[in-house]
């Protein structure tokens, strides 16, 4: 009786399916990345059942966290306006480099007397740098007031828009902390502003 | 992995000399790797939860306008305290004695769907909707703000207001031991 030849097939499996759905989705995956936003207030936002989304555009941002505040615009050349207004107010003088550096600053937290350093430490090293976050308090011209005031004007001037004001807060922030923030911007005229958080699950409306 | 040469090669015995076909075949193999390499690193470095926001209307404290009255019995005032505990009564400071509650869907928001049924009960129509307070004291956090202005949406109260906390409310949340 004559064996049975199992036929042998090639190992070989037809990848071309399994290589476009890679590149689809790679490409979806390219098209939607948003890198994440190095925050060094680490806030971890309360939650809440709002589902309304944060505008990426024309938002500037105030994070609350450790008793300290940061603040952050979305658009870069609003960023260099900004710090060449805040240079003059405060009599600190910024080179082009440190504007550069500045318009490519996500998120900071320093006041304008240490402004200069902060910008002149290299990026390597800038992880190590303590950021004492921005003083504010109840009138009518502290550094957060001015940053946020001049941001406004820089937006108007550049894009003529108005920007969206957000406070991102870290939960376990006492209240007055926030209270001052809101005092600095009812003081200025804004009274409509997000409170950023963080999504759960809404209940079920009786 | 490499797509086995199947063509047979044959012999060439005295026949023309033909060059051999190539397969088309590519070996996708690698790129498929680096595909679902580079898919990799874009899931994890993109922010998939993106954070919501809520609004928040504060009242213009700049102009003085004519305001409209307000029935102190329609007026709910929450006042939050430390520990995650609020106080909360009816109509005018000190009239009513405040009760204390915890946050959440047995706590303050009980407490304010019961309350805006009664309001809704006993006045009339056009103006039976309860308005809130939110009074929040120096020693209560930013989520207990959050969380009580997210049950002002979970409730479906569309009047409400932060505002400065009174002296006495601060004297009766360190006698209830919140403060």
């Amino acid at each position: 009786m004559p064996r049975v030849k199992v036929a042998r097939k090639s190992t070989a499996i037809d990848m071309t399916a399994m290589c476009d759905v890679a590149f689809l989705l790679l490409t979806f995956f390219i098209l939607t990345a948003k890198p994440k936003i190095d925050d060094p207030s680490h806030a971890t936002v309360p939650p809440s059942t709002n589902m309304a989304p944060v505008a990426d555009a024309n938002m500037m941002t105030v994070s609350i966290g450790g008793d300290k505040l940061f603040f952050s615009v979305t658009e870069q050349d609003v960023r260099a306006e900004v710090l060449k207004d805040m240079g003059t107010a405060y009599n600190v003088p910024f080179t082009p480099e440190e504007i550069q550096r500045f318009s490519l600053t996500q998120v900071f937290g320093v006041p304008m007397k240490s402004m200069k350093a902060f910008l002149d430490t290299p990026p390597d090293e800038l992880k190590n740098f303590v950021q004492t976050g921005i003083p504010a308090d109840t009138t009518n011209n502290n550094e957060l007031f001015n940053w946020i005031y001049k941001s406004r004007q820089a937006e108007k001037l550049l894009h003529d828009k108005d920007l969206q004001m957000s406070i991102k807060g870290d939960s376990k922030e006492q209240y007055p902390e926030i209270n001052l923030v809101i005092s600095c911007l009812e003081k200025q005229k804004l009274f409509k502003f997000d409170l950023i958080t963080a999504l759960k699950t809404a209940p079920s409306k009786r | 992995m490499a797509e086995l040469d199947t063509s047979g090669g044959g012999k060439h015995k005295g026949g023309k000399i033909r060059s051999k076909k190539a397969s088309t075949r590519v070996d996708l193999t690698a790129m498929v790797d680096l595909a679902f390499l580079l898919i990799t690193f874009f899931m994890y470095t993109t922010t998939l939860n993106k954070p919501k926001a809520m609004n928040l209307v504060m009242p213009d404290n700049s102009v003085k306008t004519s305001q409209l009255p307000v029935a102190a019995s329609r007026t709910m005032t929450i006042v939050l305290g430390s520990h995650d505990k609020v106080e909360w009564y009816m109509g005018e400071p000190g009239k009513t004695p405040p009760t204390v509650d915890g946050y959440g869907a047995s706590g303050i928001r009980k407490a304010l769907i019961d309350n805006a049924k009664v309001v809704a009960a006993t006045h009339a129509a056009p103006d039976n909707t309860m308005e809130v307070l939110i009074h929040p004291s120096d020693k209560s956090t930013y989520n207990n703000l959050v969380a009580t202005l997210d049950e002002m949406s979970i409730t479906n109260i569309h009047i409400y207001a932060i505002v400065k906390i009174l002296p006495m409310e601060v004297d009766d949340l360190k006698k209830n031991g919140i403060y």
